[in-house]
């Protein structure tokens, strides 16, 4: 075959696998590629979702960077991704372990634990509303946690747990890790699993004790199965929202706003359009810069 | 590979052919909506119309109502919208609607055989989708919507438990109102409750008694940046959530609950008095028949001015203008709202209806809200609304003083800082 006629055939067959992946490529550029360039484009103009759109350069970019309710709401989904990754990831360990164990029951605590995650967020947020509910009828509280508190002997712990600004956060946050959980305790799990049993068998010949094979043998072997579900939980809890809608509507003044509240609000409530893509413009680069950093973070533990 | 080519090419064609394509006219009309607890109905008025006519009209439901509105903006944007649909938003944005040419206007059709269609509906609501001339948006003056039926926000209250309280006749002032909530704490009755989480109804109880403490011109003064949020009469009207406060009235958690959760605990008899629309008749009827409770408007502070009530349009269809079958469509609409429909749809949905000539077949309890319609105003009607950017800062400015974070003076300064911010925008 000459020159010629090898470079045709190399053409026609770059060309072949081209149109195989042609369907793919423009599924992705239309549902893709042309919506976030859409978004840089509208971030730089004033428009209220119909009608002329007006150039205002980097305007919303500036107004971004003064607008303490967006930091403020970017505060707030950090607090409760900081809730998530001590609090549910530590949960979610603690019950990957015991369900790693031969422990009576295993298959049954293994759905039940998966079961909140499987549930949507609204009918999460509606349960813990009716859990949460601060009001009184006939003497006795409606909500069931208030209820439990004052009958058990707590009435001083009784309190308007999502009405007021000091606790509203934090119990959104809990409620959170409690919904979350599930996915961490199945990934950390199947991450145990992994693990050969052979390593547990050569410490405990070892002699080594229960604590030193966890820290020793354990950690090691599922670290890059931890920092998955790091990453996971920074990038789903970052961006909560329906659970906030579900348990507080629009929210309790300011205290209960998360960027994606922000972003909708600008959307529907203010319709800025503009000011809305920029808002997620730059929430989109806080979470690249997240996810980077902690990719990094991941390859170098799995290089120690 | 030829062949792949062919086929590859055969369907981007396909696929271009079915952007470019141009609606035609037909026999069928299709309507967006968003009414859930409409829906049956509508599809049987939709029904006996084309046994009459012939015409069919495919009655399209996608709810919730948010989820509506972006469909229809989505959609809009990429002009593929129905015969017939509704616009949820602001004034400003119909206007945009209108200016973008998706909206047919039916001045002429209201206006033929001496006005019979124009007159027999509220005008009130009428007016939701009315520009007049020279209007602040810039729209050619007409009538561009239709109301299907109309609502208004007033305050409801249940007669068993004010009777519990000793009450036998309901508030006619905010003093009375006060001292009746005060009566009602005292047997153990939670005085109100209404879905302040919902910021638009915690604004439209506000508005309400900014009519009455100032009157409507002040408020469209300070619209225009001439009067300020910190004037006096402002004060006065933050005042009121202090008193609602400190007085005990609210029911725990207010500022974040939902409307149905406050209709449900209005239903449940779990407070004495709510604050709530006209829908709310077919709400509460499904969670408890037995609800016994009356209508009033929000007792007033003042009898300086009068305290207008929220009330319009309740639900508006429009017409697409570049629809084909834009006659049929105005045709369809006509006949939707004229008496015998309207009374089917009173009926059978128990809201007020947008016909005058259908009111007399309403129950006792919606023509307690129907005699609200006269003193009552909307947004959409004003000349001018505020910057929506304020009304949020105002909104969550009254949640605060409810939660008892800030005070009346520090929430008008911050409104007022905001206000002063959009002013120098030029907005």
């Amino acid at each position: 075959m000459n020159s010629k006629a090898k470079s045709a055939a190399i053409f026609k067959e770059n060309l072949q696998n081209f149109f195989f992946v042609l369907p793919a490529l423009t599924i992705f550029c239309i549902f893709y590629i042309y919506p976030f360039l859409n978004m840089i484009f509208l971030s730089f103009h004033e428009w209220r979702g119909i009608g002329p759109m007006h150039f205002t350069g980097l305007q919303n970019y500036k107004e971004l960077m003064g607008d303490h309710l967006w930091w403020n709401s970017i505060w707030h989904a950090g607090y409760i991704t900081l809730i998530a990754l001590t609090f549910q990831n530590a949960l979610a360990f603690a019950l990957a372990l015991a369900c790693d164990r031969d422990i009576r029951m295993k298959q049954f605590y293994r759905v039940v634990f998966f079961l909140p995650p499987v549930l949507s967020e609204v009918v999460v947020g509606l349960i813990w509303n009716w859990i949460l509910n601060p009001q009184m009828q006939n003497g006795q509280y409606i909500g069931l946690l208030n209820h439990l508190l004052y009958t058990s002997g707590l009435p001083q712990l009784v309190h308007n747990w999502l009405g007021d600004p000091k606790t509203a956060l934090t119990t959104i946050a809990i409620v959170n890790s409690w919904k979350g959980f599930g996915w961490g305790f199945l990934i950390m799990l199947a991450g145990l699993q992994t693990i050969d049993k052979q390593l547990y068998e050569a410490a405990r010949i070892d002699g080594a004790s229960g604590w030193k094979t966890f820290t020793n043998v354990t950690i090691p072997m599922i670290l890059p199965v931890l920092l998955v579900v790091v990453i996971l939980t920074i990038l789903g809890c970052m961006q909560v929202f329906v659970l906030i809608l579900s348990m507080v509507n629009e929210g309790l003044v300011n205290h209960t706003d998360v960027p994606v509240t922000r972003i909708l609000s600008a959307m529907t409530g203010t319709n800025r359009f503009g000011y809305a893509c920029a808002e997620a413009m730059i929430f989109g680069l806080i979470l690249v810069c997240v996810s980077f950093v902690m990719k990094r973070l991941s390859d170098k533990a799995k290089q120690a | 590979m030829r062949k792949l080519i062919t086929l590859c090419s055969c369907l981007m064609l396909i696929a271009l052919a079915g952007c470019s394509q141009t609606p035609k006219a037909s026999n069928k009309i299709i309507l967006w909506h968003w009414m859930t607890d409409r829906n049956d109905t509508l599809q049987k008025l939709a029904q006996q119309y084309q046994q009459e006519t012939g015409i069919e009209v495919s009655i399209q439901l996608y709810a919730p109502s948010e989820s509506y509105s972006q469909k229809v903006i989505a959609a809009a944007q990429a002009n593929v919208l129905p015969d017939i649909y509704g616009i949820l938003d602001k004034k400003s944005i119909v206007a945009d609607f209108i200016k973008a040419g998706l909206v047919a206007d039916l001045t002429n059709a209201m206006d033929a055989d001496g006005s019979r269609w124009k007159n027999s509906l509220f005008d009130k609501a009428l007016a939701d989708r009315r520009f007049d001339a020279g209007n602040i948006y810039g729209v050619t003056p007409g009538i561009f919507g239709v109301p299907i039926d109309v609502s208004n926000e007033q305050m409801l209250y249940n007669k068993k438990l004010l009777s519990k309280a000793g009450i036998s006749t309901p508030p006619k002032t905010f003093d009375e109102f006060i001292k009746d909530s005060q009566a009602l704490s005292r047997v153990g009755v939670i005085p109100f409750v209404s879905g302040w989480g919902e910021l638009w109804l915690l604004d439209c109880f506000a508005s309400n008694y900014a009519f009455n403490i100032m009157g409507e011109e002040k408020i469209f003064a300070t619209y225009r940046g001439q009067i300020k949020y910190t004037d006096p009469d402002w004060i006065k009207v933050f005042n009121v959530f202090v008193a609602l406060r400190d007085k005990g009235v609210l029911m725990d958690g207010i500022v974040t609950k939902g409307n149905k959760y406050a209709e449900q605990d209005f239903a449940l008899e779990r407070a004495a008095f709510t604050f709530n629309g006209s829908w709310c008749v077919n709400v509460y009827h499904n969670m408890n028949p037995n609800l016994d409770y009356g209508v009033i408007p929000p007792p007033p502070i003042s009898s300086m001015h009068t305290l207008k009530i929220w009330g319009s349009a309740g639900s508006s269809f429009v017409v697409n203008a570049g629809s084909p079958n834009k006659d049929k469509a105005i045709a369809f609409l006509k006949w939707l709202t004229a008496k015998e429909q309207q009374v089917i749809l009173a009926q059978e949905t128990s809201n007020l209806p947008s016909n005058k000539e259908a009111l007399s077949v309403i129950s006792s309890i919606l023509g307690e809200f129907a005699k609200g319609m006269d003193q009552s105003t909307h947004p959409n009607i004003w000349p001018l609304n505020e910057d929506p950017l304020v009304s949020e800062a105002f909104d969550r400015g009254l949640q605060a003083i409810i939660i008892g974070e800030r005070t009346p003076q520090q929430v008008a300064l911050d409104v007022q800082t905001v206000k002063d911010r959009q002013m120098a925008k030029g907005h």
